[in-house]
């Protein structure tokens, strides 16, 4: 699994971050992007669901993840 | 049910709603006092607070407009009632303030931010078709900078007082235009002597503030999103904003087409397409235009508020230095095109050079 961390960037650099990341996926292969934000948690999953990626967010207190599997 | 709320305002007919409503306000604070075509204009409105506070003297543009703190109180409102309100601060503050000072000063030479932009194709000026050529040309260099890794470096999170620096200062700004003391100045003729009532101002800005929040509506970002992500979703909004707009005008007879001499505004091309190229491609480096920038400082972004006192601070020097363009005059049947002079044009070329040495030189390597 790769992590990239998109914490106190602006928008959109997250979704260019992790458009960016996907491009190297693998089938089945699992992406996992840090956000801080709610508005990029938002971006980047439909960002990834329009890209036709399976993406699912999760929230542990202030910090965020959004894990993307390439189908 | 916080929750179908936020999925409603994060789908595409959230979107929509929220274009569609701060359209109709906008027309509508027309109807009620504000200037034509200037319903809601951030940079006109920070512009005209601008001289309220005494940051310049061109006693035509005075007024504290309740819209820009209500804006921002309506950010913080929703932040704090979704749990949004999230304190952050440090990603390079200074270059902030310097691209929203001359954001303003692209604006101001163009007359009006992307809102105004909308408000005036709604109300038929079509030099403001120009306007947005010129902002999607901005925005698209911007677009190639952060496709090309262009970042202002990491925000951290911060201690909570922090971000209730901006809400404070907005409130203090609210009790100054209730109280009018004598140091705050108000225009008795020109743009600035043109508002709705108090009350009505501060509510349809607060209730924009609001909604803004919930649905991240963006003019700038709707344009970068197309262009750089193929993303259409805050496009949505910005397309809803133009057509409910546009109704009203109807509506209420305030559609009048053409070019020459429309309300607040000049027929200049090669400036209006210049000035709103500086105002997008600085609007993209910062990662939002002005609205979106108050509704990111409501919501405990303090980078964003620095770059609102940049564009307070610029619109300020806009008018001391003569920066900012003058309308098209129409006397006696004699159109004088209007335009900025030439402290405004080698402004611009200033803020230009400035925002392409950012982008080029503030780039981040990532896989």
């Amino acid at each position: 699994m790769k992590t990239i961390d998109t914490t106190g960037l602006s928008c959109p650099e997250p979704v260019v971050r992790t458009r960016a990341a996907l491009q190297n996926l693998a089938a089945g292969e699992v992406l996992q992007v840090l956000v801080d934000t709610v508005t990029a948690r938002e971006n980047v999953l439909r960002t990834a669901r329009s890209l036709n990626y399976d993406a699912v967010a999760a929230d542990q207190g202030s910090s965020m993840t959004v894990t993307i599997t390439k189908k | 049910m916080r929750h179908q709320i936020s999925a409603f305002f994060a789908s595409r007919w959230g979107t929509v709603f929220v274009g569609l409503v701060i359209g109709v306000l906008a027309a509508w604070l027309v109807v009620l006092g504000n200037p034509p075509n200037m319903g809601v204009c951030v940079a006109c409105f920070e512009r005209d607070l601008a001289g309220a506070i005494g940051l310049h003297r061109a006693d035509v543009v005075q007024y504290l407009r309740p819209e820009i703190p209500a804006f921002v109180l309506g950010s913080l409102a929703a932040a704090l009632l979704f749990g949004e309100f999230r304190v952050r601060a440090g990603s390079a503050p200074i270059a902030r303030f310097f691209l929203g000072a001359f954001a303003a000063i692209g604006a101001l030479v163009f007359l009006g931010c992307p809102w105004r932009a909308i408000l005036r194709l709604a109300g038929g000026d079509l030099n403001a078709l120009i306007g947005f050529a010129g902002l999607a040309f901005g925005i698209g260099i911007g677009a190639l900078f952060l496709k090309n890794g262009f970042t202002l470096g990491r925000a951290r999170e911060a201690l909570k007082p922090v971000g209730w620096i901006m809400p404070g200062l907005m409130i203090g700004l609210l009790i100054l235009a209730f109280v009018q003391p004598a140091f705050i100045f108000a225009s008795v003729k020109g743009p600035g002597s043109l508002h709705a009532p108090i009350l009505i101002s501060l509510g349809a800005g607060l209730l924009i503030g609001f909604l803004a929040q919930r649905s991240r509506f963006c003019t700038m970002g709707s344009i970068r999103d197309a262009l750089l992500i193929r993303d259409f979703h805050l496009l949505y909004g910005v397309v809803a904003m133009l057509v409910a707009a546009f109704a009203v005008n109807l509506a209420v007879g305030k559609f009048n087409p053409g070019f020459a001499a429309q309300p607040i505004a000049h027929s200049n091309t090669l400036w209006n397409f210049l000035g709103m190229v500086l105002s997008g491609l600085a609007f993209a480096l910062a990662g939002g235009c002005p609205g979106r920038q108050l509704i990111l400082s409501g919501e405990g972004d303090t980078d964003s508020g620095v770059f609102v006192l940049g564009m307070i601070v610029g619109a300020g020097f806009a008018h001391n230095w003569l920066l900012a363009a003058v309308p098209d005059k129409l006397a006696e049947g004699v159109l004088t095109v209007g335009g900025p002079g030439f402290n405004g044009q080698i402004a611009v070329g200033i803020g230009l050079a400035f925002c392409l040495i950012l982008g080029f030189a503030m780039r981040e390597r990532f896989e």
